[in-house]
């Protein structure tokens, strides 16, 4: 169990997330099942926003990094367990 | 003269460019800055300078409060807002001149106006000036895009109201994607301008994107000069810009020019502003937007007109009757900018934030370089990826061609990515030499 989770990893420097715009609901919570390509979270570098999907259907295990933190490039995001 | 001193409300290149032109006039200047540019170019040249906040561009460069009560505790007569940021917020424009501090553009009405989409068709399309089917109100809702794209057709583009750049700027080919689109838009208009209205156009395929250059005083004196072909563009983001265009002729550009002075006319608009226009092959034009600010493309028109466009926008705003006629404007030579970005080429253009490692700039005749970065500058991820522009004039095109290319190959930024190695592809591709060139043209080439 667990030993073969599938990570969102960021892609580029920058501000982590969890909705497509401020105030708005965020996009996946924890335990929450999802399919493959939703989005799941977006960066923001350099005022561009780049949508991150899930390449995996399956559910969401862990949120890694608080909603609007900031990350650096190929830092661990979001745990999926694959299903 | 009016104004003594200048409080700058941005960053990077445009600050310096903006203190320069202070500077040589003999005006003090206030440069405000957030905790990520505290060791700045910017800061270093300007004569004092105001911390106004953290790294966040609303915390900071988008807080109209810090930078009003920086420059009431500066005693600053006048704030010059750059490009981006608050440069088209109206709600700033009011709040300079509730402090009695004169806001270095237009009017916050002429503002209003120019971002007020569906007032602003009317007018025009009651003078004649032909505009892009399209919403003529923000778009408050998903729903209620996809209702007008049923009316004009698919596709459609999505466009921030609050300012241009690209920023909240997405096309929708179908209900699907513009559900998707809208809520990105709307969330990418709110970082960067701090506005996340919206509003919808029909999408029209393959137009060359030219600009027309307006300069306008408080007692009703305009004139233009000339216009700038912006159409190398990816995601709607402009890369290389060049003045004149290839494509107008005398004809073609006095009727651009007048046109877009009429409109600047219709909303009171003074200062120097920007009315871009999109044109299909046959040269039928659409007018698009006003810019009603400093544009990132600016010296690009400046090394051909010979006008300073920053120092005259800082004398209109001063009260200054322009000294420059229509006549007194004749275009010498060729000029094209390449917009130096840390971005990856290689990587679908992903943001390249990190720190320079060292530079070499290139030099010689006919070159300008307008940057900010220097050996060992950090490139944050907070803000714009333009970290410098590099822009050529010559005799001819061709000559500005070859001029840009050997620059090209003298510049060296090591540490971080950069959209250099790019630009020169462009230039040695056969279709952008002979200036065959629409909005889709680097799709096309990549």
């Amino acid at each position: 169990m667990g030993e073969k989770t599938y990570t969102i990893t960021s892609p580029v420097m920058g501000t982590f997330y969890r909705s497509t715009a401020p105030g708005e609901k965020f996009l996946v919570e924890e335990g929450q099942k999802i399919n493959a390509s939703d989005i799941v979270c977006m960066i923001e570098s350099m005022k561009i926003f780049t949508e991150l999907r899930s390449e995996q259907s399956g559910v969401v295990k862990k949120i890694l990094v608080e909603n609007e933190d900031p990350v650096m490039k190929n830092q661990p995001l979001i745990e999926i367990e694959p299903n | 003269m009016l104004i003594k001193t200048i409080l700058i409300a941005n960053r990077g290149e445009i600050a310096l460019r903006v203190i320069r032109a202070c500077r040589e006039m003999g005006i003090k200047t206030i440069a405000v800055f957030s905790d990520a540019d505290k060791d700045s170019l910017h800061v270093k040249y300007a004569d004092d300078a105001v911390n106004i906040g953290p790294a966040l561009s609303r915390k900071s460069y988008l807080n109209i409060d810090n930078i009003i009560a920086a420059a009431n505790k500066t005693k600053a007569d006048a704030i010059h807002p750059g490009y981006g940021f608050l440069s088209e917020n109206t709600g700033f424009a009011k709040a300079c001149s509730d402090n009695n501090i004169i806001f270095i553009g237009p009017s916050a009405q002429s503002i209003a106006k120019a971002g007020d989409k569906s007032a602003a068709r009317q007018t025009l399309s009651d003078l004649g000036i032909p505009i892009i089917p399209g919403s003529d109100n923000i778009v408050s809702s998903s729903d209620l895009a996809c209702d007008i794209a049923a009316r004009v057709g698919y596709p459609v583009i999505l466009k921030a109201a609050g300012g241009g750049g690209g920023r909240g700027m997405r096309i929708a080919r179908n209900k699907d994607e513009l559900v998707t689109a809208f809520s990105i838009a709307s969330g990418e208009a709110g970082v960067a301008f701090g506005n996340p209205d919206i509003y919808l156009e029909k999408y029209i395929e393959k137009p060359r994107h030219i600009e027309i250059q307006i300069l306008g005083d408080n007692f009703g004196n305009y004139i233009h000069l000339a216009e700038r072909e912006c159409s190398i563009q990816l995601r709607y983001q402009k890369l290389i810009e060049e003045s004149p265009s290839s494509f107008v002729d005398e004809t073609f550009r006095a009727k651009l020019g007048k046109t877009a002075i009429k409109i600047a006319k219709s909303i009171g608009y003074t200062n120097a502003g920007t009315m871009e226009f999109l044109v299909d092959k046959n040269k039928n034009f659409y007018f698009m937007e006003v810019n009603a600010r400093i544009q990132v493309e600016h010296p690009v028109t400046e090394l051909v007109t010979g006008v300073d466009i920053v120092r005259q926008q800082i004398l209109i705003a001063s009260g200054q009757m322009l000294a420059i006629k229509q006549e007194d404007i004749r275009l010498n030579g060729w000029s094209m900018e390449c917009r130096i970005n840390a971005t990856d080429p290689r990587d679908n253009f992903m943001p390249s934030p990190g720190q320079i490692e060292s530079i070499i700039f290139p030099g010689g005749p006919g070159i300008r370089i307008d940057t900010h970065i220097h050996d060992k500058y950090m490139v944050t991820p907070f803000y714009d990826s333009l970290i410098g522009k590099l822009i050529v004039w010559a005799e001819n095109r061709p000559t500005a061609i070859n001029r840009m290319k050997r620059a090209l190959s003298e510049f060296e930024i090591k540490g971080i990515e950069t959209t250099i190695g790019f630009y020169q592809k462009v230039f040695e591709n056969d279709d952008f030499q002979k200036g065959n060139i629409d909005t889709h043209f680097l799709e096309r080439m990549k």
